[in-house]
């Protein structure tokens, strides 16, 4: 309530009406005030309200600039017995200290009410809506700071004196720095405590919260290093940030092949690149957390994903191992390939045991016996077994054969 | 303006440049507490709204990605389910969120674990990284184990062992991908002989006994190394295709 001023009721240049509405009062935050059964005028910049005919006789009345509102939403309350209205909720800016007198020095709301007996009418909210989305306020509110930076020079000589030694209080020297960086610090604070109030102001300032959040850790980042000495906090913060834009859901899906196929198609665009980077392979486990991760607060149950996972039929594949691990495993990780590949890794060492396999190629024991058995399995290579343990060599008797 | 000249005027810019340099570094500092103090109230801020609005925010599919995108920023954990009535009974998104930070606290220290971690110790590092209120702290042992068992449906890439009494280990790295033993084989033939013991594996390699004992335990049940018990200090395990000579014997033979 305190961002209203009082103003005469007369249109600016470049300001156009815009809407009306009759029997209004406002409230300053939950808390009912004088002002009732007033008349409220909508204009491209600003919000009048006046009791009956002074709008009309340009009068001084309340007014509030569009350029406080930060985001409007409405609740509905019971009306008289039958029936129910709306009211609209403003949300607020903090007022700027050179605002004009008006009818409430100071108040701890940041939300005024706007109602009236039979609630808002929808024409007046939804252009209210509209007018505020617009902003033409912000077109010539730069506009008249030109033409004032212009004017400087005919304002009186006493102001003008002034104005530079405030200015040349506020920028030189360290002590201008400290306070300059210090109004900074103050500024953010109030931002972070107005855009938390409430999950609708919070809706409204997202996109200015996501910068300050990013610039935050960024800063912290730079300076210490880390944004927390938690790996696990650093690991979280890492997986969160390659979030998809769209999770795919059940709802969107009428029959459960739909969801699957579409889910399944989501989780390998996403893991493609993260399983390549894991050598080709990634635990069931491992892809939980990860895809539950970028999907944020769209929780896929375990279920739900082994489900999708065996739909997959693009580069990547589950796979089961004969311990009961089960994978995601690129396609080119496909039987007869690793024969071919691993019958090359032999022919290169003339014979390999399961170690040495596994050390050239960087991967488990398990997997590297794997590999070898299945290049045995479809007569690549064979086996030697002896006291030194489990070699295998080129398998010569189809090789020749082939030949 | 007066000009500065001789030793003492050096001296006096010199001082006068430390005190800035002083300045600065004071500046820069309350600057990061500031910024520390901001990114607090943030994560504070954060924590609460989603375990307030989660319906509201992932109705609204543009906020939902930047609420995303500021938990992402600063740290925060979006999934924060309480447990609820349902949790009672195993069901419910409780156990399941439980289970994505659990498999990311494991993920997280793996290269320091190399995927095996006692259970108290995740609780522990659960309960740091998780949210400050008190839904995010109380967890217990019991739910940890809950949240693992909802896991077993992946095959056993994920799963607890039960040491003892009310000791468990949890396992994160399915053998298949558990890269351990081959460290054991470069660590061993880095060597000359082609040998390693637990001590050595300690030291060059920073692991814990546990699980420096339980990898040599696994290559020696796999029957690739050889342990030799007549060391002075500890056993010895020798790897057969590190002998050395064995290259020398291979290319002439």
């Amino acid at each position: 309530m305190n961002r209203f001023a009082y103003v005469e009721a007369r249109l600016h240049e470049n300001e156009t009406f815009v809407s009306r509405d009759r029997n209004v009062k406002i409230y300053d935050g939950d808390q009912k005030t004088e002002f009732e059964e007033g008349e409220i005028v909508l204009t491209t910049h600003r919000l009048f309200w006046g009791r009956p005919g002074e709008i009309a006789r340009a009068a001084i009345t309340l007014c509030l600039p569009l350029s406080y509102v930060i985001s409007l939403s409405e609740e509905t309350a019971s009306s008289n017995f039958f029936g129910r209205k709306t009211r609209i909720i403003m949300h607020l800016r903090p007022p700027l200290p050179d605002k004009a007198p008006g009818p409430l020095e100071s108040s701890r709301a940041t939300h005024i009410k706007l109602s009236g007996k039979n609630g808002m009418s929808v024409e007046f909210h939804s252009a209210l809506r509209e007018t505020i989305n617009a902003r033409i306020w912000e077109i010539s509110l730069v506009s008249e700071t030109i033409i004032n930076g212009a004017n400087t020079g005919t304002t009186s000589p006493m102001s003008d004196s002034n104005d530079r030694l405030a200015r040349i209080q506020k920028r030189t020297g360290i002590g201008g720095i400290e306070r300059s960086i210090e109004a900074k610090a103050r500024e953010t604070d109030e931002n972070i405590a107005l855009a938390f109030q409430d999950l609708s102001v919070l809706m409204a300032m997202a996109k200015d919260m996501v910068g300050l959040s990013k610039t935050i850790s960024n800063k912290i980042r730079e300076q210490k290093g880390e944004i927390s000495d938690d790996e696990t906090v650093r690991f979280k913060s890492y997986l969160l940030s390659l979030g998809i834009d769209d999770p795919v859901t059940r709802d969107n899906f009428s029959s459960n092949t739909a969801y699957f196929n579409s889910l399944a198609q989501q989780i390998c665009e996403m893991l493609l690149d993260p399983i390549e980077e894991h050598g080709g392979m990634m635990s069931l486990a491992d892809v939980y957390c990860r895809v539950n991760r970028a999907r944020g607060l769209e929780l896929l149950s375990p279920e739900d994903l082994l489900h999708a996972c065996e739909q997959l039929n693009g580069p990547i594949r589950l796979r089961s191992f004969p311990s009961g691990a089960r994978v995601l495993q690129l396609e080119s990780h496909d039987d007869a390939l690793i024969a071919v590949d691993t019958l090359e890794k032999v022919q290169a060492a003339e014979s390999l045991a399961v170690e040495e396999l596994a050390k050239q190629l960087g991967i488990s024991l398990l997997l590297a016996k794997e590999r070898l058995l299945v290049a045995e399995r479809l007569g690549k290579v064979c086996r030697d077994e002896s006291v030194e343990g489990l070699r295998f060599y080129a398998n010569l008797l189809l090789q020749r054969a082939m030949d | 303006m007066r000009r500065r000249v001789g030793l003492g005027a050096i001296q006096q810019q010199k001082l006068a440049a430390e005190k800035y340099k002083d300045k600065g570094t004071d500046l820069q500092e309350s600057q990061l507490e500031q910024m520390t103090k901001q990114m607090e109230v943030f994560r504070v801020k954060l924590e609460e709204f989603a375990m307030k609005h989660k319906e509201d925010i992932r109705k609204n599919s543009q906020f939902r990605k930047q609420f995303q995108e500021m938990c992402a920023a600063i740290g925060v954990d979006p999934l924060a389910t309480g447990k609820g009535f349902w949790s009672v009974l195993g069901m419910g998104d409780f156990y399941y969120e439980l289970g994505v930070q659990v498999v990311e606290a494991c993920l997280a220290a793996n290269h320091k674990t190399g995927g095996l971690m006692e259970l108290d110790e995740l609780r522990r590092r659960l309960i740091a990284a998780r949210g400050q209120s008190a839904v995010h702290q109380e967890i217990t042992n019991e739910d940890i184990l809950m949240a693992a068992k909802k896991l077993s449906i992946f095959g056993n890439g994920f799963v607890v062992h039960k040491l003892g009494k009310g000791k468990y280990i949890v396992q994160s790295i399915p053998g298949e991908l558990s890269m351990e033993e081959t460290n054991i084989l470069t660590a061993a033939s880095n060597t000359e002989q082609g040998f390693v013991t637990q001590k050595q594996l300690m030291r060059d390699l920073g692991w814990t006994e546990y699980r420096s004992k339980q990898s040599l335990d696994k290559v020696l049940g796999e029957g690739l190394c050889w342990i030799d018990m007549q060391a002075n200090d500890e056993p010895s395990y020798w790897f057969p295709s590190l002998f050395p000579g064995r290259t020398a014997q291979n290319s002439t033979g």
